[in-house]
């Protein structure tokens, strides 16, 4: 096995990473080394964000965008610096197009009660349709049904093919003139499937729909460049790229920004007010009502600064050798089915997969006991789980940090698990 | 976590399938996906049956086939109170060392005394004891309901 994964190539300096994380060195269970292959769920944090956390809180904390001392304006430079790297590491065409938001369920939340509550052409009502596919996390899933509930508008989405992938043959079906909005995940969080958004937002464009592509499990992992996806909004969030929690994305095209109303209410966001009525803040100030998550996009800042410093094309590069060789080595595993692409192409770095009948979360267990995160579930993408007839998956999921030696690690505690349960 | 006890339950189960019963409930644990269809059976004060179907982690299927054989012949009071002081060792977060009376009352199902220091898998554990008491409660209803009827008629 050490010869097989010699000379994968494109592999990045994993002893130097790792350094920066100090959480990688913990041990569990009774001196086990951790192997942490959650990073779909989150990822950890280096040095360099965790400093940048507390470094603001030592120095520089205050309230941003009100006061007139030198620790507001600090505090007020440094959350505004972090929007500027955002803009720059996503080829944002401008800083004003970067919303913060908690999370990316916050920003899809944002997108569906913007467009719920806009005027003509953009309001999703009785009569018009919203698009999404069936490998959506739950939260570009629910936003949409609550949209289609409260408006009266028609849900419909892509199914997907046995091997893992969008079934996009009824595209013109699906997507017509009564379509306002395409919802679809760039990556999905759960099979890890690379989405040819391009196709869709051809499509979509042809018949007026906008396009948003929740970028949660791609932002962190690949070149994100949003004047080449061509999409309406993309949302991401913090913690699964080295930043905190708390701290989210939304991108949306100026114009959209521009005429669609807001919706939460609050300080920070408005132009003026009276007893009588309000008028707002130009974006991305608009949609950011009440005392923003400052510290937090002070680390998501430092995050970024980190992930371009080492760069998203080697990361990517790295990412896909280790896809490459823990597909080979998953494959090797009697009775182990993999959910999703079963190669290494056209995907990110998050394998789910059943092992014969063991249920999944016994799988977890046992693989934890070995000192191994996986995340185990449904990965808030049930319909997933329904398509392929299962109730849940394992799911091992990698980052920059992850080394073939983890990859080995988890096949040899598959084993493991396999003669526990035999 | 995974004593022999429970594994044996796993891959054997007790009184696994479904048979007559006075009451149906369906139990899902929605964060893992486990679930069960649990019928029961009275006669009189005394658990006839205990039939059950389900889905999921050795966990919760070792748990629903040594609740079938402790709960069983029992008479309702008795399986009350093994019920409870099960719910007790499992909410016990490890804290707590099953003692000889305990060990009485639960027999094999002490074994999942090591569950309850992972809170993730105690509702894994409990899914066919809360199931248990939901149908318990939805046959003797039932049977109150229709005695009551009867008397009116």
């Amino acid at each position: 096995m050490t010869e097989a994964r010699q000379g994968l190539p494109g592999l990045l300096d994993t002893e130097a990473i790792r350094k920066d994380f100090p959480i990688l060195d913990r041990q569990v269970h009774d001196g086990r080394k951790l192997v942490y292959l959650d990073n779909a769920a989150t990822s950890q944090k280096p040095t360099q964000v965790l400093d940048a956390l507390a470094g603001y809180y030592e120095r520089h904390n205050a309230n941003v965008h009100r006061g007139v001392h030198v620790l507001a304006e600090e505090a007020t430079a440094l959350y505004e610096s972090a929007r500027d790297k955002v803009a720059a590491f996503i080829n944002a065409p401008s800083r004003d197009e970067v919303v913060f938001t908690k999370n990316a369920s916050e920003s899809l939340n944002l997108v569906a009660n913007m467009l719920g509550w806009a005027d003509e052409p953009y309001r999703v009502e009785q009569g018009t349709e919203i698009v999404i596919t069936e490998m959506e996390h739950h939260s570009n899933i629910v936003p949409w049904q609550l949209l289609a509930q409260r408006s009266g508008a028609e849900l419909k989405w892509f199914g997907l093919t046995d091997e893992g992938r969008l079934d996009l043959s009824p595209i013109d079906e699906l997507i017509t003139e009564r379509t306002k909005v395409v919802a679809l995940t760039l990556v999905s969080n759960i099979m890890g499937t690379h989405n040819p958004v391009e196709t869709i937002v051809r499509r979509a464009q042809e018949v007026g729909a906008l396009v948003v592509v929740d970028a949660s499990q791609a932002a962190p992992h690949m070149v994100l460049d949003v004047q080449a996806l061509q999409a309406d909004f993309v949302a991401f969030t913090g913690h699964k790229m080295c930043g905190p929690t708390g701290i989210g994305v939304l991108w949306g095209r100026q114009e959209l920004l521009n005429d669609l109303p807001p919706f939460l209410g609050g300080g920070e966001m408005i132009e003026t007010v009276t007893m009588h009525s309000s008028t707002y803040a130009p974006a991305p100030h608009k949609f950011e009502a009440g005392t923003p998550p400052v510290a937090e996009a002070v680390g998501l800042g430092a995050a970024v600064d980190y992930l371009s410093a080492i760069g998203m094309e080697r990361i990517q590069q790295h990412e896909h050798a280790l896809t490459e060789y823990a597909v080979r080595r998953l494959q090797e595993i009697p009775d182990l089915r993999i959910i999703g692409p079963a190669t290494a192409e056209d995907r990110g770095a998050t394998i789910s997969f059943t092992l014969g009948d063991i249920h999944p979360h016994d799988v977890g267990q046992v693989l934890d006991e070995q000192g191994i995160a996986v995340r185990v579930g449904h990965h808030c993408a049930r319909p997933v789980c329904l398509r392929y007839g299962i109730p849940a998956t394992t799911r091992a999921s990698f980052y920059l940090y992850s080394t073939p030696a983890e990859v080995d690690a988890l096949a040899d505690g598959l084993e493991h698990v396999r003669n526990f349960f035999a | 976590m995974y004593q022999d006890v429970i594994l044996d339950h796993y891959k054997n189960p007790h009184g696994r399938g479904l048979r007559d019963g006075d009451a149906e409930v369906h139990h899902v644990n929605p964060t893992c996906g486990d679930e069960i269809t649990l019928r029961v059976r009275y006669e009189g004060g005394t658990v006839k049956d205990v039939s059950y179907e389900g889905q999921g982690c050795s966990i919760s299927q070792a748990s629903a086939s040594v609740l079938n054989e402790l709960l069983v012949g029992k008479e309702l009071s008795e399986a009350r109170r093994i019920q409870e002081t099960f719910l007790e060792l499992m909410q016990s977060k490890g804290q707590l060392e099953p003692d000889d009376a305990m060990e009485d009352v639960l027999e094999d199902a002490v074994a999942f005394a090591g569950v309850s220091k992972y809170p993730a898998r105690v509702k894994c554990a409990l899914l066919s004891w809360m199931a248990w008491k939901d149908a318990t409660a939805k046959a003797l209803g039932t049977t109150e309901a229709d005695a009551a009827k009867e008397k009116t008629a």
